[in-house]
């Protein structure tokens, strides 16, 4: 190799453009490592070599093995097409709003023509397209893509919001979040780490270092050790999480802020519990609701020190907050309105907080405002959850 | 010429990893390797010291680690006592630095591998905590302003098992190898190393259950590569055959930690034979 020459450049801009995160800094460390001659001419030296230096990720190993057997060996690959419309379709736009007499007007379809027409329009187009009322896109009025209204449309990626699709193209599954993400824990980690809360409680076995200087000079010069308990976070978290079928939407984030807290290990105690739109008598040790506990239990069993964290998006029908039987589920019978069970809660916990992964302006929806009314309601996102831990802290 | 790692007979690395390993050395950066437990990510900074006939520095990182820890303790303990009785000279602060692995390799006159073990187990912070030194291989002991600087940059090995994100300042600094788990046919290899007598059959048939049971998407924990060698040396102590195997999997305690995940096996009954 010759020096000094920006070689493969266009390899770099490649990996960078479908979404390896290679920076500057790794670049020139894999330019320094063609330089001194490492690769050689092998190419499976310069995969290898590549892969090392620019890919700090296992998640990124495939995007980089397609962008490689793109580069050298000119095959195109297959799943291009189809990633190149997710990336258009995640950052969708606002919901439009239609009268019915709107929605009446488009047209309805049924199934198979519908399948036949979306694999029709996927051939015709070739960009990204939001709004309009034919190509896949977001915020539009075509029966294909997400976050559309249309009355048999059909589902691309994304997220339910409207319900009515009739078929959903690709589906994220919404089980335990807890087991594989890891995707951008550690801004949350770090947020939640502010929640801590140091109190020396337990056995003097630390040395502290300015007592002893202090006793042993008090002491004319001979050595006086004083110990101290060492600091401890006295922080107990109880975590309360809304798993219901208009959460969906929001399993990424939620998924995220469970996996902070779970990995945050500067609790003295962590607990987490499922429940579908309202807490009733029973809380869940997972998201399919086989496993659990009596709510009544878990209050005995925490102190009112507990901080309590809810999250949910509070968005129900009214009699699942306010009627005897109003349980969202058949099969459940709760003998008490929702309300009653959340104010229990909210009694019995001197801190507690409500995370709100709708944004505020969402919240004047009669369920929202009533849970608002008991739990002081925060939005899930950097900043609310900085206010909401501000919120817990208060007098700590 | 550099130094180049190749593998040893009792560690077997992949073509990949001997390449991030020289990389490593060459470039004189960091080497990060991430894997799932059991995948040998402590046992390549022994088989390259091992192989490269360099000194091995170790760190075992916790959870209450701090990177000045790596690199000097100040014993003011030690010092306060010795006042007292004066054994040694306590004008010297000198006297009461000990140095932590990272230091040691930073001081010595040949090159040497540093191991820092589980470092994902520390605080979120603690691994920008120590770029400096990484990038520069170079730190000031604060109490007596001495600047000490690698005479002879070491190779450090880091390992992270995944249980926190890693900071993106740090990762950019690092060479990046994460070591798979092994196919059937490096597995074999792998597991010939422990026990070179065991039969081709047998293996074969061991080998067919061991991933099978990978496969299952109940078990809370998967059996790895260190499990299946006991269970292998299991099978051949106890003298039973694939005979056996095709009826049962026998000693399944050694391959399956975790009682539910024994439940589940025992639901599944035989499945593997649809295999």
């Amino acid at each position: 190799m010759s020096t000094g020459e920006p070689l493969f450049l266009d390899f770099f801009f490649l990996l960078r453009r479908i979404g390896v995160p290679a920076s500057t800094r790794e670049w020139l460390m894999f330019v320094e490592a063609l330089e001194r001659g490492l690769v050689a001419a092998s190419l499976d030296r310069f995969y290898a070599i590549a892969r090392a230096t620019l890919v700090k990720h296992e998640r990124y190993y495939d995007l980089f093995d397609q962008a490689f057997s793109h580069y050298f060996l000119g095959t195109r690959p297959p799943a291009e097409l189809t990633r190149a419309i997710e990336a258009w379709l995640e950052d969708p736009l606002p919901l439009p709003t239609l009268s019915p007499e709107e929605l009446a007007a488009l047209e309805h379809l049924d199934l198979d023509a519908l399948m036949k027409r979306f694999e029709d329009t996927l051939r015709e187009q070739d960009e990204r397209h939001d709004g309009g009322s034919k190509w896949i896109g977001t915020g539009g009025r075509s029966p294909f893509g997400h976050s559309g209204v249309h009355p048999t449309g059909m589902r691309v990626g994304g997220e339910s919001r409207s319900r009515s699709a009739v078929q959903v193209a690709a589906q994220r599954r919404f089980v335990d979040y807890r087991d594989d993400l890891v995707l951008d824990t550690r801004q949350v980690g770090i947020a939640l780490r502010k929640l801590r809360r140091l109190g020396r409680v337990e056995e003097a076995t630390e040395l502290d270092l300015e007592g002893t200087i202090e006793a042993t000079a008090r002491n004319c010069g001979d050595i006086e050790v004083a110990l101290r308990p060492p600091r401890e976070n006295q922080l107990k978290v109880l975590l309360l999480m809304d798993v219901g079928g208009s959460m969906d939407p929001f399993a990424l984030t939620v998924s995220r802020l469970f996996s902070a807290a779970h990995a945050a290990q500067h609790f003295r105690e962590f607990h987490a519990y499922y429940f579908h739109n309202c807490v009733y008598e029973r809380v869940y040790d997972n998201a399919r609701f086989s496993s659990g506990k009596d709510t009544l239990e878990l209050l005995r069993w925490l102190g009112p020190d507990t901080r309590l964290v809810v999250v949910g998006d509070a968005h129900m029908a009214p009699w699942e907050l306010t009627a005897r039987g109003g349980a969202i589920d058949y099969h459940h019978q709760n003998d008490e309105p929702g309300v009653v069970w959340l104010q229990r809660l909210r009694r019995h916990f001197k801190q507690s907080v409500w995370l709100n992964p709708m944004p505020q302006r969402f919240w004047t929806h009669p369920t929202i405002a009533l849970v608002g009314q008991q739990f002081p309601m925060f939005e899930l996102t950097l900043a609310g959850l900085e206010q909401a831990i501000t919120s817990l802290r208060q007098s700590a | 010429m550099y130094d180049n790692f190749t593998g040893t007979e009792s560690y077997i690395a992949s073509p990949e990893l001997q390449e991030a390993v020289n990389v490593a050395l060459a470039l004189q950066r960091p080497l990060l390797i991430k894997g799932e437990p059991g995948t040998g990510k402590t046992l390549l900074a022994r088989a390259v010291a091992e192989q490269l006939k360099r000194p091995m520095h170790t760190w075992h990182v916790k959870s209450t680690s701090k990177a000045i820890e790596g690199l000097y303790v100040y014993d003011a303990v030690q010092r306060l006592q010795d006042s007292r009785f004066g054994d040694r000279d306590v004008r010297d602060i000198r006297n009461y630095i000990r140095f932590g692995a990272l230091g040691r390799a930073f001081l010595a006159d040949e090159p040497s591998v540093v191991l820092i073990d589980e470092v994902d187990k520390a605080d979120l912070e603690f691994p920008n905590d120590l770029l400096h030194e990484l990038d520069q291989m170079s730190f000031t002991v604060t109490e007596t302003g001495d600047v000490h600087t690698a005479k002879i940059r070491p190779l450090v090995i880091i390992t992270s098992n995944n249980e926190k994100e890693l900071p993106d300042a740090f990762l950019r600094r690092c060479i990046f190898h994460f070591i798979a788990f092994p196919e059937p046919m490096l597995m074999a290899r792998i597991v010939k190393v422990h026990h070179p007598k065991v039969r081709g059959v047998l293996l074969d048939e061991a080998l067919a259950r061991f991933y099978w049971l990978r496969s299952l998407p109940e078990l809370r924990k998967r059996p790895s590569t260190s499990e299946l060698v006991d269970w292998l040396g299991a099978l051949v102590r106890g003298g039973l055959d694939e005979a056996t195997l095709a009826e049962r999997i026998p000693f399944l305690g050694t391959l399956l930690k975790k009682e539910q995940d024994l439940e589940a096996v025992a639901r599944r009954g035989r499945g593997w034979t649809k295999h």
